[in-house]
């Protein structure tokens, strides 16, 4: 009685079972998508590397002391060294107070803030400089900002060693602007709000509490800036000007050793500049790694 | 005390309208409510960490209502701890203190008492990463606590803890509550941490605040259960 349904299910079922038994899976190696993203990955190590090997040829150790020696390239390397650095440090102060805000203030028209700030990230170098000279320099009401620096600030802006300063940082800050940004928006909120019922004041919770945890953010920021400043060469060239001993920056240099032929001096000047942002990296690196452990 | 007179929070699409209950001082009130209720929000509000539409919101007989989180001395463990990271188990003590500009005496003394009272003692000089579930709710609770605040707002603290853990503390929240006569409300999922802790027990459902009769607690057919039971069962 109660036979009868129980060999006709396993016949339905079991032939398909048993006849076609799973084939046995193999997933293969995975060498072939190692050695394919290492190829193309590695290709572009590649390039950066022939690229300084392809400097060091060209240049000799003789020629280095040489260059180094010129009195235009030591003031150039002063004034890079310390453009760069007041650059980097003025766009780490405005940068910070705006990515917090933009990280955590909810205002009407942010798109439009957000979108203005992109612009540096956008435009054309030289369309930076060459705005920059318009704005020092557009009448207002019988005088212009440039004079007014001058005659309030006692020192001339264009063409002068604020300028590269201020193209520098118009272009450096954008970024630094971004990383921040970025840095407090992965900054859990929640101890900030904490602190607040702890007693804080809004700018004591920013202080205690948050600019702690944004440390590694600013270093990165610091960094980025400055690199950028060391790197900046067109709204340099329109805004100061490329004056030997007056504007004259290390990228300057070797567009000006370029425009006489002398391309040996040109590429020892490029090569110092790949060892200053390389010392940079590495230095604010460690310095970084250390403030966090 | 704590008074909350017909609140209405708003955030988004999500709305709590007018709310209305009372903890008198010194009791050890518990907040029961499923996933997704707002007892969170209402812990909140009542810190001064999201605005409040219209109502009343007092502490002590003082009406807060559009103080800043800072002035209305309340300890707050949340959810999450939200613990400081850059910061050891003593500075996290210290920190209300410090605002306070306590003098150095005062500190050392709290913080030996806290770290007495709350077994963290040999923590005092880690940070926090590192620290078992146990061991950051006390360091969060005894941050709360640390400026002896009018009122301790607890958000399902023993939530991811171990059973022996979670009774441990518990005791330990009666304990503080009893001895310091603090004022408490504790939002919790758990009946039987209720059952541990409660004077009082109110249950938001549906957007309704209600006192409920302590009775409900052992009552498994009883309301709070109903109110409670789907998130108890998940």
């Amino acid at each position: 009685m109660n036979q009868a349904p129980i060999p006709s299910r396993p016949q339905a079922i079991a032939p398909a079972v048993t006849s076609s038994p799973p084939p046995r899976h193999k997933a293969g190696s995975d060498a072939p998508f190692f050695v394919a993203l290492g190829g193309l990955g590695g290709s572009y190590l590649l390039l950066i590397v022939l690229m300084l090997a392809a400097d060091l040829a060209f240049t000799s150790p003789t020629h280095f002391a040489q260059v180094l020696q010129k009195p235009e390239i030591q003031y150039s390397i002063r004034l890079t060294l310390v453009t760069c650095t007041v650059s980097a440090l003025l766009s780490l102060l405005v940068a910070t107070p705006l990515g917090y805000l933009l990280s955590r203030v909810a205002f009407r028209g942010k798109w439009l803030v957000d979108t203005i700030l992109d612009i540096p990230l956008v435009l054309p170098p030289l369309v930076i400089g060459l705005s920059l000279l318009i704005l020092f320099h557009l009448p207002l009401g019988g005088t212009n900002l440039e004079q007014l620096s001058e005659s309030y600030l006692g020192a001339r802006i264009t063409f002068a060693a604020p300028a590269v300063v201020l193209a520098q940082f118009a272009v450096a800050c954008a970024f630094a602007v971004q990383t921040l940004r970025a840095t407090f928006d992965q900054i859990d909120p929640r101890p900030e709000q904490v602190a607040l019922t702890l007693g804080c004041r809004r700018s004591q919770a920013f202080f205690r509490v948050v600019l702690p945890q944004a440390w590694r953010g600013m270093v990165a920021a610091l960094t980025i800036a400055w690199a950028r400043s060391l790197g900046e060469f067109g709204p340099i060239l329109v805004f100061a000007g490329a004056t030997r001993m007056r504007t004259e920056v290390l990228s300057t240099t070797v567009f000006l050793e370029l425009s006489v032929g002398q391309l040996e001096s040109a590429v020892a000047v490029s090569l110092l500049m790949v060892v200053a942002a390389m010392l940079v990296l590495g230095v604010v690196r460690l310095l970084g790694n250390r403030v966090l452990q | 005390m704590i008074e909350i007179e017909n609140v209405t929070i708003s955030s988004g699409p999500f709305v709590l309208a007018e709310l209305s209950a009372t903890i008198s001082a010194s009791d050890y009130a518990v907040l029961m409510g499923g996933t997704g209720q707002g007892k969170t929000t209402i812990l909140e509000a009542i810190c001064g960490l999201r605005p409040v539409a219209s109502g009343r919101i007092r502490i002590a007989g003082e009406d807060v209502t559009r103080w800043k989180p800072a002035d209305r001395s309340i300890g707050y463990v949340p959810q999450d701890l939200a613990l400081f990271p850059m910061m050891t188990v003593r500075e996290h003590l210290e920190f209300a203190l410090r605002l306070r500009r306590a003098s150095r005496a005062v500190l050392v003394a709290r913080v030996d008492e806290l770290a007495d009272v709350l077994s963290i003692g040999p923590l005092l000089d880690r940070r926090i990463q590192g620290l078992s579930g146990g061991e950051a709710q006390r360091v969060a609770l005894g941050r709360a606590l640390s400026f002896r605040p009018r009122v301790l707002l607890l958000d399902e603290p023993l939530n991811a803890l171990d059973e022996s853990t979670r009774d441990r503390l518990c005791g330990l929240l009666r304990n503080i509550q009893k001895r310091d006569g603090l004022t408490t409300l504790h939002v919790t999922h758990s009946r039987s941490e209720a059952r541990l802790l409660a004077d009082k027990l109110l249950v938001l459902s549906e957007g309704n605040l209600r006192e409920r009769p302590i009775a409900d607690l052992s009552d498994a057919d009883g309301p709070a259960a109903t109110a409670t039971s789907a998130s108890e069962a998940s």
